[in-house]
């Protein structure tokens, strides 16, 4: 075995080994901390299979942003009180649980072994067709060229995973504020990263989804750090979350899938077909389409953090 | 030339590599919290500083040079950002466990 091969098996071994983390902690927090670290181990495996655009994913959505909704899920969950712990799942439904991870991840394991040899792949096809999109990234052309419909539809996910967060909210906080994610007086050391982090991330987050027509990168990463420094911004107090009812958070929430209904309409007058872009102009209506997902994405995902409506509606 | 770069980036590297090596066992074997906590921030800026510098050498162009150091940077505000707001949670709990 080779000294990469070595660390390739060790990085596997990593992963498993903190997966178990995960599961086994004692508390949330500790379990959300193993999850993050699950989420950046998992980046490093992507990047290990040249996958780069997955790595950036895994590493800002799957570990970053899913790991500040996980924690503040346990802050609340916390503050809810210990009326909960009597509902703790018993044995059976641990065992139950674990059954049904064990068959899923055989089942996986079983299709993965079963895999033809080269395994059955559209990459040639892709590559080849590349030119026409006008695009240098692949990864990119697939998302918003050739499965654009998908693309749009994770996109409506996430306004449903909206829908869902304010649909808690008891109806005379409904049109208010969630509370603020940050203590009141934040302390030096955030005040510093809200005012040096912040304008940097902005900058990274715009250079991701610029270069990510040519290079890894796009509107999903792009989005996520956006996201985070709107966070960064909430928790230092320097701004508040939105009040669920303000119009420009609304519209910034439903830019994305509606531009992108939008260009696919048009694309039947334009191109013949719904989602077909003409010839020639495909790659500046992919970065129109694009800018307003990452506006979306940037909305939604502190709007998540930010949970459901507690303030009632006020000036 | 080539030869010296080289030997320069393995010194370099290794010496970082060194820095996080002693971090680790540090957070390993610290008392307490805060004490554990310097060992980490003392790897992630020095170790990580040595290791971009090992790779400078070995850069294609200035851009890329300039986005590893930006990197470094970037790990260096965040790791001391947050080791700041660990210690303070720390002292505002009172307890050192």
């Amino acid at each position: 075995m080779s000294v990469l091969q070595i660390l390739d098996v060790g990085l596997a071994l990593l992963v498993l080994a903190v997966a178990v983390w995960t599961i086994a902690a004692r508390e949330i927090f500790g379990a959300v901390v193993a999850y993050v670290a699950y989420g950046l181990l998992l980046a490093i495996v992507w990047i290990r299979l040249f996958a780069p655009d997955v790595a950036l994913t895994e590493a800002a959505i799957g570990s970053g942003v899913t790991g500040i909704l996980l924690v503040t899920s346990g802050a609340r969950l916390k503050s809810a009180g210990k009326a909960s712990a009597a509902a703790k799942p018993g044995l059976s439904l641990h065992l139950s649980a674990a059954a049904l991870s064990l068959l899923a991840a055989t089942a996986l394991a079983g299709v993965i072994l079963a895999l033809p040899e080269p395994s059955p792949t559209l990459a040639p096809e892709a590559r080849q067709e590349l030119a026409a999109t006008g695009l240098g990234n692949p990864v990119t052309a697939v998302l918003i060229a050739w499965r654009s419909f998908d693309t749009m539809l994770e996109k409506i996910v996430l306004l449903l995973a909206v829908v869902g967060v304010w649909s808690v909210a008891s109806d005379r906080f409904w049109g208010g504020a969630p509370a603020p994610l940050g203590r009141a007086n934040p302390q030096g050391a955030l005040l510093l990263l809200e005012q040096t982090l912040v304008p940097l991330g902005i900058l990274v987050g715009v250079h991701i989804f610029w270069v990510g027509a040519n290079a890894p990168g796009g509107a999903f990463q792009a989005g996520a750090i956006l996201a985070a420094m709107w966070m960064i911004v909430m928790i230092a107090r320097a701004s508040e979350p939105p009040r669920v009812n303000s119009l420009w958070l609304r519209l910034a929430l439903i830019s994305g899938p509606a531009v992108f209904i939008v260009a696919g309409l048009a694309g039947i007058g334009m191109a013949g077909n719904f989602f077909a872009y003409p010839d020639g102009f495909a790659k500046p209506i992919i970065l129109f389409i694009e800018a307003f997902m990452l506006l979306t994405i940037a909305a939604t995902l502190p709007v998540l953090v930010a949970g459901p409506p507690r303030r009632s509606f006020g000036p | 030339m080539n030869f010296a770069l080289d030997l320069f980036s393995i010194a370099a590297i290794a010496a970082g590599a060194f820095f996080f090596f002693a971090g680790s066992v540090g957070l390993l074997r610290f008392p307490d919290s805060l004490t554990r906590l310097h060992a980490l921030s003392k790897a992630d800026n020095l170790g990580l500083g040595l290791v971009v510098l090992g790779l400078l050498p070995r850069v294609g162009s200035l851009l890329d040079a300039l986005k590893l150091l930006a990197i470094w940077a970037l790990v260096l505000l965040s790791g001391a950002a947050s080791a700041q707001l660990i210690g303070r949670a720390l002292r505002r709990r009172g307890g050192d466990e």
